[in-house]
């Protein structure tokens, strides 16, 4: 039996899922990009990777994924992070696909918790892995009350709790999963991304997907959607700044890491996004403590 | 100087081979194999079936080896296999009422047609730990000849004087699958009772005895348990019968509860149903404690226990998921943490500033 188990299990289905599971994921998908923002329920499927480690986002790129496409998978923006490496393995395996690291040559860009700071085009996805998709969630804890909020559009717990957030520390104390309105409609969750990264969202040209595995949601922002961050007229949105440029490549204006180097409190803030910040360096841009500093301070225009 | 962390790959790469040299153990031990596993772990292998929802005693077992005895990760393995199998069709109901049984108690009569059979059961030994179990060879059990006609079951007995709830009547609806299609709560029966059946032992464990110690308490009796061979039967179109496919081992629990009547019903025993593959006679019992729990609302009861609360019970007792969710903690967060510490920064400097005004006033 396991001999002949073994033997089966090498033979997969192009990119893992079977035809008719596919089919459901991406009817999901198209009601999904249907109606912006609204979290559609499918049957998730339990894939040989834990729940929460990005199962949501790896169905979705293997219900869309194609023999030519090319693969990019970042976790924390870093192509190189361990369960990134074990995603892009995933899908080298299953699906024979070519990857890639750099975000111009990606057709699919599987991410956990960061945007790309090289802006998309058209011929792109981006697929988020979502671990909570429920922007209510935490205001309450019920599915049954979430979906009836949003069927009314009812977001006034949501207003409340950033209004308290103003009220307590003199601003809107959430800094990542920050709440989005999309399409003028649904309140949204862009998943654990910086709302460094929440502008991006607005108006990209890029189609994005939204997958959550274990809580069985998918949904997405169509290209060039209005997506708007939550805030008041008196307490506008603010996404992070950053006091510093990237300590290798120079890069301002791009979301930064925190690296500790001592015991002695020192520490340098580096790009959270690698393809972008190998870049950089490889067009010749240096920073404070990448060995032959040319230049520091740059803006992010490359 | 920092040096950007590379090299994930090969240190996945050696953490898989560290972890596959730690599995095989100590050299000098003989290895054990599936088929070891399978004879004399038994019941965990029932456990994975049980909660891997397949059932498959040599793939179980292989799991229960690959993951190095964590039953949690078999179960999800199995888990992940079964999600690949396509469907070729949908079996008849299981009869329990002629299975061919190996245990059957009854709590709620001393005597009754088919009478006690203990069986292979832990129940009345001494957990002494027996120094003397390696190598021993045990005698030959006790046979007895079988029975040949079925034996009743205990709620279809106490159902002919109508003090029990009958059966709901099969009205023809297919039963759901929440492996194929989405969850809406609330939920029908069918669906509550295929989340328990998949779900952990641990968990429905607690949730069973918090309905013993008050929070939702409902007077139950283990009616019966019954664990055997059922025949497993498919209908084939082209027959216009049903053929036995083979036979398959459950462990069945029907527990019977205290009811005394609300709106339409009349006092008489409610019933919760429990049923596992193999022998997981405590998860059978933990599962019909909950399934009457949740019962609920559909019998006119308060609802204000943990174990009564649908969404809360069905949502959080699958522990591939919550295993999968607990465990995802363990991947980087350094883009969260990063803005959270940016934040409390912030805030930190401002609290220091108004300290120091007030110390200065």
């Amino acid at each position: 039996m396991s001999e002949a188990i073994a033997t089966e299990r090498t033979a997969y289905n192009f990119a893992y899922l079977d035809e008719q599971t596919k089919r459901a994921i991406r009817r999901a998908i198209l009601k999904a990009i249907a109606i912006p923002g609204y979290q559609v329920p499918f049957a998730s499927r339990e894939m040989p990777m834990p729940r929460g480690w990005g199962t949501g986002g790896v169905q979705v790129t293997a219900a869309i994924i194609g023999p030519d496409d090319v693969l990019k998978v970042i976790d924390q923006g870093a192509d190189d992070t361990t369960n990134a490496v074990a995603i892009r393995g995933f899908f080298t395996r299953v699906a024979n696909v070519a990857t890639t690291t750099r975000t111009v040559e990606a057709t699919i860009i599987q991410t956990r918790h960061r945007v790309p700071e090289t802006p998309l085009n058209a011929d792109q996805i981006l697929v988020y892995q979502v671990p909570i998709p429920e922007p209510l969630r935490f205001l309450e804890p019920r599915e049954t009350e979430t979906r009836k909020l949003h069927a009314l559009a009812d977001y006034g717990t949501m207003h409340v709790k950033l209004y308290e957030d103003i009220a307590h520390f003199g601003e809107i104390a959430t800094t990542y999963a920050y709440p989005v309105t999309v399409d003028g409609r649904y309140v949204m969750d862009p998943s654990p991304i910086p709302k460094f990264d929440n502008p991006k969202l607005d108006d990209c040209p890029a189609l994005q997907l939204f997958g959550a595995g274990r809580e069985k949601r998918i949904y997405a922002v169509p290209p060039h959607t209005r997506v708007v961050s939550l805030d008041f007229e008196d307490h506008p949105f603010a996404p992070q700044r950053f006091t510093e440029p990237c300590a290798l490549c120079g890069a301002t204006g791009v979301f930064l890491d925190e690296v500790i180097l001592d015991d002695r409190g020192g520490r340098m803030f580096v790009c959270s996004d690698t393809d972008f910040c190998n870049g950089r360096q490889a067009a010749g841009h240096r920073g404070r403590l990448a060995g032959n500093p040319i230049e520091s301070g740059e803006g992010a225009d490359v | 100087m920092y040096v950007a962390v590379k090299g994930g790959e090969a240190a996945i790469r050696n953490a898989h081979r560290l972890m596959a040299h730690e599995r095989r153990g100590d050299p000098e031990v003989p290895e054990v194999s599936a088929a070891q596993i399978d004879g004399q772990l038994a019941l965990a292998v029932d456990r994975v079936m049980t909660e891997g929802s397949l059932y498959d005693r040599g793939l179980a077992a292989l799991a229960i080896k690959q993951a190095r005895g964590d039953l949690v990760e078999a179960i999800f393995l199995v888990r992940a296999f079964r999600a690949t199998l396509p469907r070729l069709g949908a079996t008849e109901p299981l009869d329990t009422s002629n299975m061919a049984i190996r245990r059957r108690v009854s709590a709620t009569f001393k005597d009754l047609p088919g009478g006690q059979i203990l069986g292979p059961t832990f129940d009345y030994t001494h957990r002494l730990i027996d120094g003397a179990l390696d190598g021993f060879a045990p005698p030959e059990p006790a046979t007895a000849a079988p029975r040949e006609e079925a034996v009743p079951r205990v709620t279809d007995l106490l159902g002919e004087e109508g003090l029990i709830e009958p059966s709901p009547r099969d009205d023809g609806s297919e039963p759901g699958d929440l492996t194929r299609e989405p969850l809406a709560f609330p939920i029908g029966r069918d669906l509550r009772l295929q989340a328990l059946a998949r779900g952990d032992e641990g968990f429905l464990l607690a949730l069973g005895y918090s309905t013993q110690r008050g929070f939702a308490r409902s007077h139950p009796f283990a009616g019966e348990i019954r664990m055997g061979e059922v025949e497993v039967e498919i209908f084939v179109e082209e027959l216009g019968f049903a053929v036995t496919l083979g036979t398959i081992t459950v462990t069945e629990c029907q527990m019977v509860n205290q009811f005394k009547g609300a709106g339409d019903a009349p006092p008489q025993f409610t019933r919760g149903y429990g049923l596992t593959f193999g022998h997981c006679e405590r998860k059978a019992m933990a599962m019909a404690l909950v399934d009457r729990a949740l019962r609920a609302a559909e019998l006119g009861e308060d609802v204000s226990a943990p174990a009564q609360d649908e969404e809360f019970v069905i949502m959080h007792s699958d522990n591939v998921e919550a295993t999968g969710f607990v465990e995802h903690l363990k991947l980087p967060h350094y883009v969260d943490f990063q803005s959270e510490l940016d934040l409390l920064r912030r805030l930190r400097a401002e609290w220091d500033a108004a300290a120091l005004k007030e110390a200065a006033q």
